[in-house]
């Protein structure tokens, strides 16, 4: 999996409250979703993401409220990756499960700074800060990860028969 | 290498005999829980996956309580696709208004988890159960709807923080003190993917709706799951409201925990978190000039009988002060109609509170009291990032039923002791 996007940067903590507040979850249309994304955090967000930009933030991202409408709304909303320094356990799973590319790299998340071009290219770990020319390594996941990430999220997985 | 609790849990219902930290493991599910904001996902995905029935029809269980009774016609269309699912899948335990309670006080209420199960729901706070000594914990929708259908989850097996309790609470001082205290110590990703395991003599002081608003925020710092040792009053607890027989697992002697805290009961104090973290804590005499506007006592996290009680006991013959909403919330019909035969709703009522229906309404934002602009609430619910209660500028502050009664007699964050 590779990506090329311009980064929106945030810091720690960020909440699965402000990535989609509650008060929107009376719905599960992804776009009306994706259209209240991070709006007590950032109400820019919506008018400037581009299809592809990777977000890039700090410790415990998406911490928080279980909602997968929050991996959904990110996702739906244009962002190919989210890079952190750690993500909250319920985020990371529901990333992993809905295939919302995510990648684990504190050297990075500390570096890398909004509006910056990254090139991530997660089969060999590695993140390019086209920017400024730096480059990171990152842990590569176990294989049964790999295996619902390869095969488009859980649901797919079960389908084919990779996950019983 | 010895096995903590969580880990024989996940260990035997992973048909292994050993499991190690980080090992990823495919676990049976003796309970697979929704609600009406995380299942509409959930039946979506599932849907896709062309089955007709769910894995158990008696071991789904989806309640709805987040913004039912239904506060507009999204979330009405929500919970009838609850409903017609349920009915469709011949789901045992759907929980609709009448029956329903807020979810983490109504399965244990309702005997539908015992000591030794393993729980997932769709719902973060999932992590209450472990009060009874089971293993549950958070998922989103998509690890739901597989739940649904094959009646299993993955896992990545927790490592563990050891928090051993010894002493009892002084008066005034509940589960929710020690609770946020230990978060306040931890940080909100403290315990980020590990077990806390809570063990030792002060266990056996501390009542099952303490141990249930404990476990209940385990999430707050970031953890897996939350888990209590079982004792007599747990197993009195499961027997008066299950038929099922609990299994009890006990931490090997040589289990293996990244940390161990010792907890002095009898040094908690009424701990307030001030906005926007569960972790900014402060303990009540450095709380200094906090007027509000707002009191929310319930939820998941302290909805519970004894919660009720406390706080009419500050209450009794008190009124809530000029300016103030107090918002009281039993968080199941049970409770509610306890609260009502031995006089608790009188007291609220009388002291100028409302008593609702039970729902998570407020705790999220979602209706049932909602903070204006630049409001404050004190609330013994479970978050206070922005705008969990409404704007995204008002501020919620988490405390216990006891330092939210006493804050609505006066109107600013105050120490029960104060008022008593």
């Amino acid at each position: 999996m590779k990506f090329e996007g311009t980064v929106i940067k945030y810091g720690d903590n960020v909440d699965t409250d402000v990535i989609i507040p509650a008060r929107y979850l009376n719905t599960i249309d992804k776009k009306e979703l994706a259209s209240h994304c991070m709006e007590d955090l950032d109400t820019t967000f919506t008018s400037r993401v581009k299809e592809g930009d990777i977000m890039v933030a700090g410790e415990n991202f998406g911490c928080g409220s279980s909602r997968e409408h929050a991996p959904i709304a990110i996702k739906e909303s244009g962002i190919s990756l989210v890079i952190a320094k750690s993500f909250a356990r319920i985020f990371y799973r529901n990333a992993i499960n809905i295939g919302l590319a995510i990648v684990e790299c504190p050297e990075a998340a500390e570096a890398i700074e909004e509006g910056h071009l990254v090139e991530a290219d997660l089969d060999n770990g590695v993140l390019l800060d086209k920017t400024t020319g730096q480059s990171f390594q990152t842990a590569p996941f176990p294989p049964f990860i790999q295996t619902i990430i390869t095969n488009g999220g859980l649901i797919a997985s079960i389908q084919n028969g990779s996950v019983q | 290498m010895g096995m903590t609790m969580t880990q024989k849990i996940l260990a035997a219902h992973a048909g292994l005999d050993h499991v190690e930290a980080g090992q990823l493991i495919l676990v049976n599910l003796d309970r697979v829980l929704g609600n009406d904001i995380t299942s509409p996902v959930a039946i979506r995905e599932f849907n896709k996956l062309g089955i007709d029935h769910v894995f158990d029809k008696d071991k789904v269980t989806m309640v709805m309580d987040h913004f039912a009774p239904n506060k507009d016609i999204k979330a009405a269309t929500q919970c009838k696709m609850c409903r017609d699912f349920c009915n469709e899948k011949e789901v045992t335990h759907f929980y609709d208004v009448g029956q329903m309670g807020i979810e983490h006080a109504l399965l244990p209420e309702k005997g539908l988890v015992v000591s030794g199960d393993v729980v997932i729901g769709a719902d973060s706070h999932t992590c209450t159960y472990g009060a009874l000594g089971a293993f549950s914990t958070g998922v989103g929708s998509t690890d739901m709807a597989c739940g649904m259908a094959i009646g299993k989850a993955w896992f990545k097996v927790p490592s563990a923080i050891k928090f051993e309790l010894k002493g009892k609470l002084n008066p005034y001082i509940s589960g929710k003190d020690v609770i946020l205290h230990i978060i306040g110590m931890i940080g909100v990703d403290g315990a980020l993917y590990k077990s806390m395991e809570f063990v030792g003599e002060g266990v056996s002081s501390l009542s099952m709706s303490d141990r249930l608003t404990m476990t209940n925020m385990a999430i707050e710092a970031g953890a897996k799951n939350g888990i209590f040792a079982v004792d007599e009053q747990t197993l009195a607890y499961v027997a008066e409201h299950s038929d099922r027989k609990p299994v009890i697992y006990t931490a090997d002697e040589d289990a293996v925990y990244e940390e161990t805290y010792v907890i002095d009961l009898s040094e908690i104090q009424s701990t307030v978190a001030f906005p926007h973290l569960p972790g900014n804590t402060r303990t009540i005499d450095n709380v200094g000039d906090v007027k509000i506007d707002q009191v929310v006592i319930g939820s998941c996290t302290n909805g519970f009988y004894r919660d009720m009680e406390e706080a009419a006991a500050i209450l009794k013959g008190k009124k809530v002060a000029k300016n103030v909403r107090a918002i009281i919330i039993p968080a199941t019909q049970a409770i509610y109609l306890k609260a009502m035969e031995n006089g608790l709703l009188k007291t609220f009522i009388e002291a100028g509170c409302i008593v609702s229906t039970p729902t998570c309404g407020p705790c999220l934002g979602g209706h049932m009291g909602i903070l204006a602009a630049g409001e404050r609430a004190v609330s013994t619910t479970n978050r206070n990032f922005v705008g969990r209660m409404g704007h995204p500028t008002s501020e919620v502050y988490l405390a216990s039923p006891a330092v939210a009664a006493a804050s609505a007699i006066t109107g600013k964050i105050t120490d029960p002791k104060e008022v008593m």
